[in-house]
């Protein structure tokens, strides 16, 4: 749940104003803003934060794994206004089961490769994304690198079959 | 046997014309490699006569998991990776991933080493800026500019060279402070290079600058407006070259940027050209960064007193029982980072870099994401290729400036 210091500050205050259910967490680390949401509020929460406390730039979408917990995945979203100087990180957790979520593409179109990324290296799809194909590994690839129970060394694949 | 790259073939026969009497295009394949994409970008090309109609890049040939990696070495083996993405300012990389875990730990960082780092972060920008204009000059028709900057660029790489031992992969700024105790001379042979620049500087601002080829090949060509450049993640000089002055180094200093006086040189044509001119000028305000670092250099330590982190001196480790216990714990564990997460975005000389390193207490990062400029960057190409000449693409993949080791990882 919120905790009330976090709801304090201005930009979990406008967001719980505008949709009390929009936000299921949020927290600082090292004095860092990081808000979680939900898979069904992802969308209409980015809108938000773009077009009403102009988080214009998205500057990366990431993930982190962590297996073997579950839900395994934290899919981040590193905000930033210029105008406000203000950073900020959304964070939804996804589920190995239906690993998925709505595409930002059409918020910020600067989403496409970022969640291209985050498709190939660690397997988690994003709905209605323009074109979610790999992009850093062959197309013929199989597995997702980043994913933690993918080896280091070791792969199926190796020089000497080329 | 290779597999081929089925899906792209797939795709290119479907963007082959439907019918006869259809416009014709032709698919052109640029890359990977092409000597004016600076690495192994593939963009695979639509063409409608001169016209390009259709840009579609295909990056990973220089993939090499960095990431991947990274959660496999200890916290302070990772800066080395950082060198080897974006290999024309590796200083600035190791100083993003330092401060990123610097946050993590929460230590702090003495005077000189800042004074340092903001030194040597502006050297690399010098030096990265230098080797853009010089390749861009080239892929352009003027060779001599490429002879000259690679000249600054090999007083650069001494200098470099004299820090930390190696060239290009420096790895000087570890997690702490510095990686060795700066050089005897330092200050000398940087401040002959320095004092050298700004004369240099101009002469090859004058070759270009009302060089008829150079304007006509840059002046209007690949513009494209603030906003678009905003809301593709585009960062750094392209962004400054179309009117908007936001450099992170001034937004939110760190390393003590806050106490150096420099300009955010803005142009608002958003065109190869501006894009140089703010070039051009950055390197002449990193030449004043570097100047002030030199005259106001504080004294004191090198490297953080964070004994449960950073390894002891020598002299100590020999001499006094805690330091030795830390520095067995430090080499035996290695050095264990409190849980916890982290992002600090620097200014690299292509935009903003930041590493969200995220540690689960061990001595291993769990999750090392690099926010790199020029993956950000180049997510701009098609709308910088699209509806223009094909003759323009050059210039236009020139003044983005990325590096493909930066892109891939």
């Amino acid at each position: 749940m919120m905790p009330p210091e976090i709801l304090a500050l201005p930009t979990p205050a406008a967001i719980h104003a505008w949709d009390s259910a929009a936000l299921s967490g949020g927290s600082l680390e090292r004095g860092d803003l990081v808000l979680w949401t939900t898979r069904e509020k992802l969308p209409a929460l980015c809108r938000f934060l773009k077009e009403q406390r102009q988080f214009t730039r998205l500057v990366a979408v990431t993930c982190i794994d962590r297996y073997p917990v579950e839900p395994r995945f934290e899919v981040v979203y590193l905000l930033h206004s210029i105008p406000n100087n203000e950073r900020l990180r959304v964070k939804v957790a996804v589920a190995s089961q239906d690993a998925s979520l709505p595409s930002v593409c059409s918020v910020w179109s600067g989403a496409n490769w970022y969640e291209r990324e985050v498709f190939d290296m660690f397997g988690v799809r994003f709905e209605g994304h323009p074109d979610l194909r790999r992009i850093l590994m062959p197309d013929y690839w199989e597995g997702h690198p980043l994913r933690k129970d993918f080896p280091v060394h070791g792969h199926k694949y190796s020089y000497k079959d080329e | 046997m290779q597999p081929t790259d089925t899906a792209l073939d797939a795709r290119l026969a479907q963007e082959a014309p439907a019918e006869p009497g259809a416009p014709r295009r032709m698919i052109l394949n640029m890359g990977p490699q092409h000597p004016s994409t600076h690495g192994v970008l593939r963009v695979v090309l639509e063409l409608d006569g001169e016209i390009v109609t259709k840009a579609q890049p295909e990056i990973g040939y220089l993939h090499t998991g960095i990431e991947k990696q990274a959660e496999a070495l200890g916290w302070q083996q990772v800066v080395t990776l950082t060198d080897r993405m974006d290999y024309l300012a590796n200083l600035s990389n190791n100083l993003a991933y330092a401060l990123s875990v610097e946050k993590l730990l929460g230590i702090e960082i003495p005077p000189k080493a800042q004074w340092m780092r903001v030194m040597l972060a502006e050297l690399s920008r010098i030096n990265s800026h230098v080797v853009w204009l010089g390749t861009h000059a080239l892929d352009l028709g003027a060779m001599s500019v490429f002879f000259y900057c690679f000249r600054e660029r090999e007083e650069l790489l001494r200098i470099f060279e004299m820090f930390s031992g190696q060239r290009m992969m420096t790895s000087y700024i570890r997690i702490g402070g510095l990686a060795l105790e700066p050089p005897r001379g330092w200050d000398r042979a940087v401040r002959n290079f320095i004092r050298g620049l700004p004369a240099k500087v101009d002469e090859y601002e004058a070759l270009l600058k009302e060089n008829p080829i150079f304007l006509r090949r840059t002046q209007g060509v690949a513009e494209l407006p603030l906003e678009r450049l905003l809301d593709l993640g585009v960062t750094g000089p392209m962004i400054r070259a179309a009117g908007l002055a936001w450099d992170i180094r001034k937004a939110e200093p760190y390393s003590g940027y806050d106490k150096f006086d420099f300009q955010i040189p803005v142009r608002h044509e958003s065109d190869v050209y501006a894009r140089f001119l703010v070039r051009i000028e950055e390197i002449r305000q990193s030449a004043r960064i570097v100047e002030q670092a030199l005259e106001g250099m504080p004294e004191g330590p090198w490297k953080a007193d964070a004994p449960r982190y950073l390894l002891p001196d020598r002299e100590k480790m020999k001499t006094q029982m805690e330091a030795l216990i830390y520095h067995f714990k430090i080499v035996t564990e290695g050095m264990r980072v409190p849980p916890g997460e982290a992002y600090v975005p620097v200014e690299s000389p292509r935009g903003e870099i930041g590493f969200y390193v995220v540690s689960d207490g061990s001595s291993q990062p769990w999750r090392v994401f690099m926010r790199t400029p020029s993956f950000g960057n180049l997510q701009a190409l098609p709308d910088l290729f699209e509806g223009r000449l094909i003759a323009d693409t050059i210039a236009a993949l020139g003044s983005m400036d990325f590096v493909l080791g930066d892109v891939d990882r």
